[in-house]
């Protein structure tokens, strides 16, 4: 089913260990190409810990692991210039207007100042918020913020966007909006790792994990899981797993 | 580079945006200088007295005419009796009267000595001090001017005057005494202030070390945990920019404002105070960088120690604000302290930083005497810049 040519993630036994504590334990997955891979567990269940060390933001204690064919452990720097990321606090800086968000990012990112100025339009355009380029970001309703903060995580075109649980919090319709700006970035060929504690969302994504206790212990599409599991719903099938766990949650 | 660029200038938005903190980061020196010049100030100026004259001769009234003059000293009220003293005193209208006794001219003239009382409201113990110091230096200079008159004419009479205080102001001020041809003075209590406003000198320095310390100290830990608080941070660390460049974007805004008040205090003491730069200029700012380099490393340290803005704001306010307002010779000198916190004021940037200054800009010494301060402020840099980037690699792992 996966194309090995076509991998952008993959991990080999990565594990990473606070003390006695095991956060991750050996999980071994890999992602595609334009896939929108869900990575879903409980709290405490450690895709946190697994995610930071994909980002290149903590070193893992032993195992190998591989994000846009760098190695995490000593390319960080490589992986951070593929890689886009949204955290569920839309990490946008409230006091600079919107343009001056994007323009920030840009810059991080070391594009060029007219560069930066076309895709802005560009992608003020797409969003529908030409009207509010001069507008700071505090007063923007929690739907856009939350769609302006994915624009600029994928503003650079990376070959993979991190998302940390991305819809918390944004009514219904804003979530449904915002799967379409997901999916739209999957078909150009853009990976979505997404983190999400919304068992419909996980049904949207086109494989899905499941951590328990720092270990995968599903990893499937979501309809194969609900057969595997014989269950109705990915749910259920979540239900199922995370009462499996021996951990207390946090 | 170019992402560097668009850090700072990220950083110079959230400043200029916030105009209230802005305005209060460059107004602020400006009123705590001429608060301390001004208001804070020891010298104790219109001393209201009245004055009961029951000779009312020549001499006396030459003295009250000295008193109207002093401008240490106005004098609302000549009263004729005790009772009336009494009442100006319950109605709180004068902080000390003088009274000068009968037969105050003849009794100079005859037995080389008057006396004269002073009788302050000692519920304020500093004024009544100063009022009674500054009074006694009046009959002083009278017996002084007596004293070389005496020597070129001896048609002069012989006298000098007495003053006591009463048990109310609590403190006997001048005693003069005579022999024979001669006049000696021998007055009891030393002047403890400098009447010409020299206080101002010592403040210059404080104020500048208390505001470079609030501002590279506070507000920059304030702005790096701000973006740990908001998320942000993570998202700059998922970045290709480097920790270090984060951090030392966040610190040139508020290096611009303190060089700014670094300017604004210096103009203000020369040109609002007058307190002259007597030493030299560039040592001066050269040292002021070096402190700004200690607090700045400080305030990024507490960043990486503390979770919450107010915690920050607590941590420097504590570590940094008290002793540095406390401990540093700024308020008290630190001489006078009991060992264990001398003692503590070693570690105190701003006393080594407010000594510094003192020697280069009031005294006008050059940067020889101040290396000792120039050393332990260097190696208090190098401890916490090391120390702070280290805890920010430590946190990254």
């Amino acid at each position: 089913m996966i194309n090995r040519d076509n991998i952008v993630i993959r991990t080999d036994q990565l594990t990473k260990s606070f003390g006695d504590f095991t956060a991750v334990d050996h999980i071994s997955f890999s992602v595609e190409k334009g896939e929108i891979f869900g990575f879903l567990g409980a709290n405490g269940a450690g895709k946190t810990t697994a995610m930071r060390m994909l980002c290149g933001l903590s070193k893992p204690t032993s195992g190998e692991g591989f994000v846009a064919g760098y190695n995490i452990r000593t390319q960080a720097r490589q992986i951070r210039k593929n890689i886009g990321y949204m955290s569920q606090k839309f990490s946008l800086y409230e006091d600079l207007k919107v343009w001056e968000n994007i323009r920030l990012f840009g810059g991080i990112y070391g594009l060029k100042e007219d560069a930066i100025r076309e895709k802005t339009e560009v992608l003020l355009d797409k969003l529908g918020m030409t009207q509010q380029r001069e507008r700071l970001v505090k007063t923007l309703p929690l739907g856009w913020k939350q769609k302006l903060a994915f624009s600029v995580a994928i503003f650079h075109e990376p070959k993979i966007v991190f998302l940390d649980e991305p819809t918390g919090g944004v009514d219904p319709t804003a979530r449904r909006e915002f799967w379409e700006m997901i999916y739209d970035t999957a078909d150009k060929g853009i990976t979505v790792f997404v983190t999400t504690h919304y068992m419909d969302e996980a049904e949207y994504c086109d494989r899905v994990s499941i951590m328990v206790d720092g270990r995968i212990d599903a990893l499937d599409t979501p309809r194969r899981l609900k057969q595997t599991f014989k269950a109705e719903s990915m749910d259920s099938v979540f239900t199922a797993l995370a009462e499996t766990s021996t951990r207390q949650s946090e | 580079m170019r992402q560097f660029a668009s850090f700072v200038r990220k950083e110079f938005c959230h400043i200029l945006r916030d105009k209230r903190t802005l305005l209060i980061l460059l107004v602020m020196p400006v009123i705590q200088i001429i608060l301390f010049g001004f208001a804070i100030s020891t010298d104790i100026r219109n001393i209201k007295i009245a004055i009961l004259d029951s000779s009312q001769d020549n001499v006396t009234s030459y003295l009250i005419r000295q008193f109207e003059a002093n401008k240490y000293f106005s004098v609302e009220k000549l009263v004729t009796s005790q009772r009336e003293i009494d009442e100006l005193f319950r109605q709180n209208k004068i902080d000390m009267v003088v009274v000068f006794e009968n037969n105050f001219s003849r009794n100079i003239v005859h037995d080389g000595k008057a006396s004269v009382q002073l009788i302050a409201d000692g519920s304020n113990p500093n004024t009544a001090t100063m009022a009674v110091n500054y009074a006694s230096s009046i009959f002083m200079d009278y017996q002084l001017k007596i004293a070389q008159n005496m020597n070129g004419a001896a048609s002069v009479s012989q006298f000098a005057a007495e003053s006591t205080t009463s048990d109310i102001g609590g403190t006997t001020s001048v005693a003069a005494v005579t022999s024979s041809g001669t006049v000696t003075i021998i007055p009891t209590v030393k002047m403890l202030y400098n009447p010409q406003m020299k206080a101002a000198y010592n403040f210059v320095p404080g104020v500048m070390g208390l505001i470079l310390m609030l501002i590279c100290t506070m507000m920059t830990s304030i702005a790096i945990v701000r973006e740990k608080e908001h998320g942000t941070m993570e998202v700059l660390l998922v970045s290709p920019v480097k920790p270090l460049s984060i951090i030392i974007s966040k610190t040139i805004p508020y290096l611009v404002i303190s060089f700014i008040n670094l300017i604004t205090i210096i103009l203000l003491a020369v040109f609002v105070l007058g307190v002259p730069v007597s030493g030299s200029m560039s040592w001066l700012l050269a040292i002021s960088t070096l402190f700004i380099f200690v607090s700045l490393s400080m305030g990024m340290l507490i960043s990486t120690l503390v979770k919450t803005q107010a915690a920050a704001m607590l941590t420097s306010g504590l570590v940094m604000m008290m002793p540095g307002m406390l401990l540093s010779g700024l308020m008290f000198p630190v001489e006078n302290m009991p060992w264990i916190l001398q003692f503590v004021s070693i570690f105190v940037p701003a006393r080594w930083y407010i000594s510094a200054v003192k020697t280069i800009m009031i005294e006008g010494s050059g940067i020889a005497f101040a290396a000792k301060e120039v050393y332990i402020l260097l190696a208090m840099a190098a401890v916490f810049i090391t120390a702070s980037l280290k805890r920010f690699k430590n946190r990254l792992e």
